[in-house]
């Protein structure tokens, strides 16, 4: 007998329309675990919106999405402390200092032996010396760190990030990917990253999903779609994309 | 209920506990916040109560009438501050842009809402309290000498502020930043209405039906018939706690529609202006 794998999560047909804004247009995938994945597109192409709806946050149109098996955001509860959120549009209080506001989300998300983990993200982060400091007055890659902390304190099973080194120097956003890596791997944990930072999808993700203006414009792996588009680097394959060179091209072809 | 709807009004205490861990954090790490939270009621107390002791000098009635006033100013502060410690609280993670992080973590709205009750609870406690015993020091007025009335006053007050409370966070979570000036002045159109500092025969009859409705005002007449004509009135006690009942209900299901509202036109994604 085969035994079928439900996809960690899986999208269908789903729809995000803002008053006359079609956001997100009959998009599916489904994403396996332990996979690592890009969601590429320019802005407003709909990848905030879709991360938005599989966190549960946005209520979609139409169409479903299933994390884990649950169907969101219906059950989200059943799921939500498996699941965790990085992006630098979201803070964290500024007065707390990063311990405190490590220690609240550990304990909203029933963290076990929550000093020890906050110990242990805060060498991995490198953010021994700032724990007792306001998180307000870290820069802004402390403050990143320290956003991946939260994110990783209840070690997710779905790890979904939002352009996580947007803003942060080169060292730095380089550090967060080594980290993300070695985290996803460790963990084994599906990881969802929105981005459009091409250096970065080529770099960390196995399968790249290109939006543009809500709907899914391509779907493969970065290596596949370089041949496919016949481009050196992701970055050439996303302006083809964005300018709507793709179809020119094949159709040449 | 669906198995979904149980597990989005199950209550965790450690969350609760965590999110009040959080607002204990913020107040401990400002002073002039907590400075805040007594310096308004003190202001209030010290206007009020020498505006009674000018009265009480010039006026038989109200030299009968001793503390009517000085009480309905602390009253009045337990119904606003009551509600402000919830709304700031609630405000708090607007400001800090905390409220995505907050939502897509495991604590349920209606633990969120507890959590602001005690803080509201908390925030109360720290600005009433030395207001009260600057009341029994510069003006003689001793509130706890109300005894068990002031237990029911208190408790019909602080249902009326949460459910306001309630009501305005759910506004804030559809409408975002641009709603917070309900925050700091809702509480302010039920203070003439309210009949605070007189007596609901002073308005015209059709606005006496609208102050009826408007558990606050139950709490002040029982305040004056208390002081002035020592009487306790069980009665108006027991008509608040029911009107506050279904009003508090009514909060919490305004705030879990707003809240879908919320999700549905997305604004929990942006929670600025």
């Amino acid at each position: 007998m085969v035994k079928i794998v439900e996809p960690v999560i899986a999208v269908d047909q789903l729809v995000k329309v803002y008053k006359t804004t079609r956001a997100v247009d009959g998009i599916s995938f489904a994403l396996e675990g332990g996979s690592i994945t890009g969601l590429l597109g320019g802005n407003g192409a709909g990848k905030t919106t879709t991360i938005a709806m599989i966190m549960g946050l946005v209520m979609p149109t139409s169409g479903t999405v299933r994390v884990l098996g649950a169907e969101m955001p219906r059950q989200r509860y059943h799921v939500l402390h498996k699941m965790n959120f990085e992006s630098p549009y979201v803070d964290m209080p500024h007065r707390l200092t990063v311990r405190q506001n490590l220690k609240v989300f550990g304990k909203l998300y029933a963290v076990e032996d929550l000093d020890d983990r906050i110990e242990a993200l805060a060498r991995a982060l490198d953010l021994t010396e700032f724990l007792d400091r306001p998180t307000g007055k870290l820069s802004a890659g402390q403050k990143t760190r320290v956003a991946l902390a939260k994110a990783l304190i209840n070690s997710p099973q779905v790890l979904l990030l939002d352009e996580p080194t947007a803003s942060l120097d080169p060292d730095t956003a380089d550090w967060v990917r080594s980290h993300l890596e070695r985290f996803r791997k460790e963990r084994g944990a599906t990881v969802l990253l929105a981005s459009h930072n091409m250096a970065e999808v080529e770099r960390l993700c196995e399968r790249v999903i290109i939006m543009k203006r809500g709907r899914i414009e391509d779907d493969d792996t970065p290596e596949r779609l370089l041949v496919r588009y016949g481009r050196q680097t992701l970055e050439e394959v996303f302006l083809d994309v964005a300018r709507g060179r793709g179809e020119t091209r094949e159709a040449a072809q | 209920m669906s198995a979904a709807a149980t597990s989005a009004v199950t209550l965790a205490p450690h969350r609760i506990a965590a999110m009040v861990l959080r607002y204990v954090y913020l107040l401990r790490s400002s002073w002039t916040r907590l400075l805040e939270l007594i310096y308004w009621p003190a202001v209030q107390l010290f206007v009020w109560g020498f505006l009674q002791f000018y009265i009480a000098q010039n006026s038989g009635f109200f030299a009968r009438a001793s503390g009517v006033f000085i009480a309905a100013v602390l009253m009045w502060d337990v119904l606003f501050r009551g509600q402000l410690g919830f709304s700031v609280s609630f405000l708090e993670e607007m400001w800090s842009r905390n409220l995505s992080n907050l939502m897509i973590s495991p604590l349920r709205p209606i633990e969120f809402v507890c959590a602001l009750m005690i803080m509201s609870l908390i925030r109360l406690a720290i600005g009433m309290l030395p207001v009260t015993f600057l009341a029994m020091g510069f003006f003689g007025f001793n509130v706890y000498s109300l005894g068990l009335a002031l237990a029911a006053f208190f408790v019909n007050l602080i249902l009326t502020s949460w459910a306001v409370g309630i009501v305005v966070a759910g506004v804030l979570l559809r409408n975002g930043m641009g709603a917070e000036t309900l925050a700091w002045t809702l509480m302010f159109v039920l203070m003439p209405l309210t009949c605070v500092y007189y007596p609901v025969s002073v308005l015209p009859p059709w606005l006496q039906v609208v102050a009826w409705a408007l558990p606050p005002t139950y709490v002040f007449e029982g305040m004056r018939a208390l002081l002035m004509e020592h009487m306790i009135r069980i009665d108006l006690m027991l008509e608040a706690f029911v009107l506050n009942v279904l009003y508090f209900a009514a909060g919490v299901l305004a705030f879990l529609q707003l809240l879908k509202s919320a999700r549905r036109v997305g604004s929990l994604l942006q929670t600025g202006e």
